[in-house]
Order: structure tokens, then C-alpha cells, then sequence
């Protein structure tokens, strides 16, 4: 390597730490306003004085009080956990059978269907959220978690990558099971799903993340605090009352943990989900 | 006799793509042709009342939806500006000889993308809160500015938005960008060191233009994102309306309409106009990547 490109490669360093640095600060602005009083907030918003004698571990003593919040806290907590989980096995589960039947078969009507699903994929949620909700309240299932899920089980960007990953399968494998006298559902649920075992990791985490992290359509469906998920139950605690932004800021911190704990043990699969729909081309 | 039907292989198919058909007509189908018919009546709780165009009328003079539209249109622009070219240089630059530390830089870039809108959006409106004290303000503090009400003027809440955006969706971007320069033959690179072509040719020359695809495909995501754009400006200012309505998005306007004011004819009509929209730029896009051709073949 020349001098020239040892000096650019310095300079580039230098700048992307510093934006490395820029978007790290709001994570260290939590991290220092969950030491500081909720009311600090309040009155002087988000900055990064660490003022030892305004600190204290007392809102993290809050969350583990047992107080009437942090139970409720933990509750929220725990909804979202079985939230995620089950909305996690059932989409893969159910879009896993969904995109194998696109890709193992030939059948009248596959093209229009699947492109069904491409213009679903693209279509926001938003613009489609009104007529759900009035969807969801006449079949009368608002309140529930059957509500937040069952519109996105068969769920359309994870068939989509499903049914890419199943073209790379040899066609030899459902012959053999054919030929074995396997039924067309004992060929998938015995020869293709172990297969795809590793396409799983990738899907199961971005939908964990979207789950996790899903704000809008919960908000609408969910009425009753005791169902609240997270992101739903924080929302509530924005009201200046109370001792609502000491269990605010550490709730929000906490909420970040277990889908940061899941980046780092699986980034791998993380940006194999991510980038699945970018190089369809 | 039932079963053997199920089971045979003509059926079959059918039966693999049924959870989808289902969700497709349960969750898309009527309930966009229930909200057709919505959009042609005046619903005030049990009442309703069939008023012909009337909603739609309604809506070509309604000056709150055009603020609402330009500002999403706005925002759309501004993300498209700002998500776009810079994290196809920044991926250049990680994917890069003179780069170091590439994974650590990727990594953290994308950490954003990781947390709750709902986090997010609360970090982002107490950094951008109107006391001296407040990060923004300490930051332009040190360059002899006066404290901003950030999120009371029009273009620093626009540009709030726009922050907040960028923060959140640089990396992953730059993770799209990434993955299409990686696909790139690494032999065009190097012949065109050898016809001693410059680091910035190269990227003109070869990577841009090679990375067509992936730019057409951030390209749609970012359109589509920023015109639906809600959560972020609901959480900016608390749920409540932002003054001179500064933050109103087209999604917030249905989402007051439908929701808060429980209009919901009213919101119908604006939604479906939301989604002949969306699906006309969808069927102009599918057609232009050659998508119905490709799935015909």
C-alpha cells in the first residue's frame, strides 16, 4: 500500500468514527438519563451531562420494586415476549408451507397469485390499517392477540423469501420422496422443512424484530392495559405524571436489550434477512 | 373420498397456497370493498347515511389534506436526497481496500435500525426539546446560537424528522448498497486498475452503474416509506397534534380522521385515493423491472 492510500485510509477511519460516535449518542443519552431523575428530564430534555450528584441507581430500583408500575412494566414485558414467540412460530410455520407450495408446484393461477403477493409486499401497512380495523372489529376478535396476528401469518415478504430459497432445492428430493410413497404434505413436513432449517434463522429473526418492535397496528387493536405490549405500554407512560418518565427511560432501555442481545449473536442472519428482497433485481 | 381429495396432487398445490389465499381475501379483499362502500356513505357511530360523492368532494377542497400531502411529499423528498447517495458512498467506502474495521462500522451503523419507533421517537423529541439544556440546542449553543423550539417551527421540525430518519435508517441502507456491490465481478475492478482508471472513476463508472438494481429497489422502499410516513412524527409530538399541524403526515390525517374523529367514511375515501396511488406506482414499478414477464415465463 502507497503512502497516499495509507494517508486516505487514516481519513476515512477518522470520519467514519466520528459518524460511528454521532450515532451512538442517543443510545448514551439513555444510558445516562436512566441514572438521572425522571423530572431532570422533564425540565432540561436529553443531553450527556453526567452530573454525579443528580445520578443514582433509583430508577432501576424502581423497576425491580414490585411498585404497581413496574409490575405493570413487567407484564407489558412478558406480553411482548409471547407476543414475538408465537407470532414467530406460526408466520414461519405457515409461510414456510405457504411459499413451498409456490415453488414446488405448477398449477393454474400461481402467476396472478404470486403477484398477489409482490404487490402486498410493497403495498405499507398504513394505507390498508383503517379497513383492517373496521375488518377486525366486525369479526369481533378486537382486544386479542389473534387480532395482531392473523392478518400477517401467511406473511408476504417471508413467503417471498422462502419460496426463493426453495427454487435452489433439487427437484430429485420430492421425486425420491414421491417415489418412496410419501404424500405430497408428508414430502414437505419430512424431506423440505429440515432443508430449510437454515433459511429459518433469517426469517425468524426479522420477524421477531418487526414483532418486538411493532407499534401501529397494536395500538390499534389492543384496549385493555393488561394486554399492552411494550412499545403500546411505554407509549402510555409519556405522560408527565407520576414517576411515569423514571420507568419510561430504563423501561426503554431494557426494551432495546434482547433484540441488541440477538444482533450479537446473530448478525449474520440479521443482514441475510434484511437484504433478501434487495437482490431480487 | 375427502381425504383422497386432499391428498392428491392436483389439489395439493392449492391446499399449500390456502393460508394464503384466505388471508388475502379475508384481510384485503373485503375489507377494501367494505371500505369502498364506506367511502360512499356519512358514518357517525349507528348512523349512517348513504351520501353519493359527497366524501370525495369533500376531499379536493380540503386544504388540512393537502398540507398533509405536501408534507409527506416533502419528507419523501428529503429521505430520498439524504438516504440514497450517501449510504451508497459510505458502502463504497467500507467495501474498500483502504478500509478498516469494516465490521465493527457496519455493525454499528445498523444498530439504530434495532430499536422500537416508540424509543426511538422519545430519545429523539427530548434531544430536539426546546430548553437551552436540551442536546441540539447545547450543540448549536457552542457555535453562539440562541436555543431553537425545534419542533414548533416548520423546517427545524422538518429537519428533526429528517435526523431522526437518517439516524435510523443509514445502516441499513448501506447494508442493501453492500450486498448489490458485493454481486459486482471483482475482475471489472481490476482491469480497470490496470487502465489506470481513479478510485472515483471506478465508482462512476463501474459501481454506480452496476448497482442499478439495488438503487431501483431503495429507490421504491424509501418512496413508499416516507409517503406512509406516521409513527415517527405521532411520537415526536406526543400523539397530539403538532402546532400549525408542522408534523402532519397523509397516514396521520387518515389515522385523525378514522380513528380520533371516528369519520370513518370520510377516512375511507381517503384511504382508497392513498391506495389507487400506491398501487399505480406498484404496477409501474413491477412493470418496469420486468417482474410480470419474469413470473409469466
Amino acid at each position: 500500500m502507497g503512502k497516499k492510500n495509507t494517508f486516505l485510509s487514516v481519513i476515512v477511519f477518522l470520519f467514519f468514527t466520528v459518524v460511528a460516535i454521532l450515532i451512538l449518542i442517543p443510545f448514551l443519552a439513555i444510558l445516562i438519563a436512566s441514572f438521572k431523575d425522571g423530572t431532570d428530564m422533564i425540565r432540561n430534555g436529553l443531553n450527556l451531562k453526567i452530573e454525579l450528584d443528580k445520578m443514582s441507581l433509583d430508577n432501576f430500583k424502581l423497576l425491580f420494586s414490585g411498585a404497581e408500575e413496574a409490575r405493570k412494566y413487567f407484564m407489558w414485558y412478558k406480553n411482548s415476549l409471547i407476543l414475538t414467540l408465537s407470532q414467530v412460530a406460526l408466520t414461519l410455520v405457515v409461510s414456510a408451507f405457504v411459499g413451498y407450495g409456490f415453488a414446488a408446484y405448477d398449477f393454474k393461477g400461481k402467476n396472478a397469485l404470486f403477484i398477489c403477493v409482490l404487490i402486498i409486499m410493497s403495498v405499507p401497512f398504513e394505507i390498508l390499517m383503517l379497513p383492517l380495523y373496521t375488518q377486525v372489529g366486525d369479526m369481533g376478535i378486537s382486544d386479542t392477540y389473534a387480532a395482531i396476528m392473523m392478518p400477517f401469518l401467511a406473511h408476504a415478504s417471508t413467503i417471498f423469501f422462502f419460496k426463493q430459497y426453495l427454487a435452489g432445492i433439487p427437484g430429485e428430493i420430492i421425486e425420491a420422496g414421491r417415489i418412496d410413497g410419501a404424500s405430497e404434505y408428508g414430502i414437505f413436513a419430512r424431506l423440505i422443512l429440515p432443508v430449510m432449517k437454515p433459511s429459518f434463522a433469517a426469517m425468524a429473526i426479522l420477524n421477531a424484530m418487526n414483532s418486538w418492535n411493532n407499534f401501529l397496528w397494536p395500538l390499534l387493536v389492543l384496549r385493555t392495559d393488561t394486554k399492552y405490549t411494550l412499545p403500546i405500554g411505554l407509549n402510555t407512560l409519556l405522560t408527565p405524571y407520576g414517576n411515569n418518565y423514571d420507568l419510561l427511560i430504563v423501561g426503554s432501555f431494557c426494551a432495546i436489550l434482547p433484540i441488541f442481545i440477538l444482533f450479537l449473536l446473530f448478525q449474520k442472519y440479521f443482514i441475510e434477512g434484511m437484504t433478501a428482497g434487495a437482490v431480487k433485481g | 373420498m375427502f381425504k383422497k381429495f386432499i391428498y392428491s396432487r392436483k389439489i395439493a398445490p392449492y391446499v399449500f397456497i390456502l393460508p394464503f389465499i384466505i388471508t388475502f381475501l379475508v384481510f384485503w379483499i373485503v375489507p377494501i370493498a367494505k371500505s369502498g362502500l364506506m367511502s360512499f356513505q356519512s358514518i357517525q357511530f349507528s348512523d349512517v347515511e348513504w351520501i353519493g360523492l359527497n366524501n370525495y368532494k369533500r376531499l379536493l377542497g380540503d386544504s388540512q389534506f393537502i398540507l398533509a400531502i405536501k408534507n409527506s411529499v416533502r419528507y419523501m423528498i428529503g429521505t430520498l436526497v439524504l438516504l440514497i447517495p450517501f449510504p451508497m458512498l459510505f458502502a463504497s467506502l467500507i467495501n474498500s481496500k483502504i478500509m478498516k474495521g469494516k465490521g465493527f462500522f457496519k455493525s454499528v451503523f445498523f444498530i439504530p435500525a434495532l430499536t422500537s419507533v416508540v424509543v426511538a421517537g422519545t430519545v429523539f423529541r427530548l434531544i430536539f426539546g426546546e430548553m437551552g439544556s436540551a442536546l441540539m440546542n447545547q450543540f448549536i449553543g457552542i457555535f453562539g446560537f440562541e436555543p431553537i423550539k425545534w419542533l414548533k417551527n416548520d423546517l427545524t421540525a422538518y429537519f428533526a424528522l429528517l435526523t431522526l430518519a437518517c439516524w435510523r435508517w443509514t445502516g441499513v441502507n448501506i447494508l442493501y448498497f453492500l450486498s448489490g456491490l458485493q454481486s459486482i465481478p471483482k475482475e471489472l475492478y481490476e482491469s480497470a486498475s490496470i487502465d489506470g482508471a481513479s478510485a472515483w472513476k471506478k465508482f462512476i463508472k463501474i459501481s454506480a452503474p452496476m448497482l442499478k438494481p439495488t438503487i431501483i429497489y431503495v429507490l421504491t422502499i424509501s418512496i413508499y416509506a416516507g409517503l406512509s410516513m406516521f409513527v415517527e412524527s405521532y411520537m415526536l409530538w406526543e400523539g397530539k397534534n403538532s402546532p400549525k399541524n408542522i408534523g402532519l403526515t397523509i397516514v396521520g390525517y387518515l389515522y385523525n380522521q378514522g380513528i380520533r374523529k371516528n369519520n370513518m367514511g370520510y377516512a375511507s375515501a381517503v384511504g382508497l385515493v392513498l391506495l389507487v396511488i400506491v398501487m399505480v406506482i406498484n404496477i409501474a414499478q413491477l412493470t418496469a423491472t420486468g417482474t410480470f414477464k419474469k413470473e409469466a415465463r
